[in-house]
């Protein structure tokens, strides 16, 4: 990272970079209490937090506005909407919490959502009469560029790879 | 819905999160002129906000009221938190935070148009 900084032509970037190199090397000191306790929602997790956070939004909010407004139509798919936003929810909350409880909730909740997401997705290609709107596991969440198939494995990978590390 | 702001919006958002995402890629943080184009694209949205309410004002109606008003919430909320989550941390990862908060903001646009007429 350092050596990509310096075809830079501005003076900037030495002072820039001197102190970042200064905080790589506290953090080690303190490592690995420290580096244990940016855990989930650090680097990439980051990332992670922010999409399942939008999921659990949007998932949530859209399955209340669809059983308010026209439960009647698709029961099964509005009630599996907001199961799946449920599940989103507590997946964020556990993916902040870096302590083991929340490592455990955030597996579970990831765990969760893989089997639903295999199992709505595939019975709603094989009868497409149980879901007469879509949820959000229909067809593996095309609906939402599959990444509801996608987060739950990027999720549980992260959880390994952290708990490794 | 004012057309002309959503297809603003919808313009500066896919720019920024162009941007934000070259920056993440080449592991640059975020700088000044990023943050003043989230404000752009901000701004513009809190004049979608101002029109939708005089357009109903008016008389006119969305043809799904209630999914429309929670998306015009969302679209006003969405960058605000996605800066401060991206800002929370120096790091590639966080930098995306903006560019995804910016590419949802486009979508809830896209969304907007769809519940109001």
């Amino acid at each position: 990272m350092a050596t990509e900084t310096a075809p830079t032509t501005e003076a900037t970037p030495a002072t820039e970079t001197a102190p970042a190199t200064d905080q790589a090397a506290t953090d080690r000191d303190q490592a690995p209490a420290a580096t244990r306790a940016r855990g989930l929602a650090s680097g990439p997790g980051r990332l992670l937090v922010a999409v399942y956070a939008v999921f659990a939004l949007a998932a949530t909010a859209r399955a209340a506005v669809q059983m308010i407004t026209k439960f009647d139509e698709a029961p099964v798919a509005y009630l599996l909407s907001a199961f799946a936003g449920v599940v989103y929810i507590v997946a964020t909350v556990g993916l902040t919490r870096s302590s083991a409880g929340g490592r455990r909730v955030a597996g579970v909740a990831c765990a969760v959502e893989l089997t639903g997401v295999l199992t709505v997705g595939t019975l709603s290609l094989v009868d497409r009469g149980l879901f007469p709107d879509e949820a959000v596991w229909s067809a593996y969440g095309q609906g939402y560029f599959f990444l509801p198939a996608a987060l739950p494995i990027l999720g549980l990978w992260w959880l390994r790879h952290t708990a490794r590390s | 819905m004012v057309r002309v702001i959503a297809v603003a919006v919808a313009v500066v958002t896919l720019v920024l999160a162009a941007w934000v995402f070259f920056l993440a890629w080449r592991n640059r943080p975020i700088g000044r002129a990023v943050l003043a184009a989230a404000g752009v694209a901000e701004a513009l949205l809190l004049a979608q906000v101002v029109g939708a309410i005089v357009l109903v004002a008016q008389g006119e109606r969305a043809a799904e009221p209630l999914t429309f008003t929670l998306y015009l919430v969302a679209s006003l909320v969405a960058l605000p938190i996605g800066a401060w989550w991206a800002l929370g941390e120096r790091s590639r990862s966080a930098t995306a935070v903006l560019g995804v908060a910016a590419l949802v903001v486009a979508i809830l646009v896209e969304r907007l148009a769809q519940t109001w007429s």
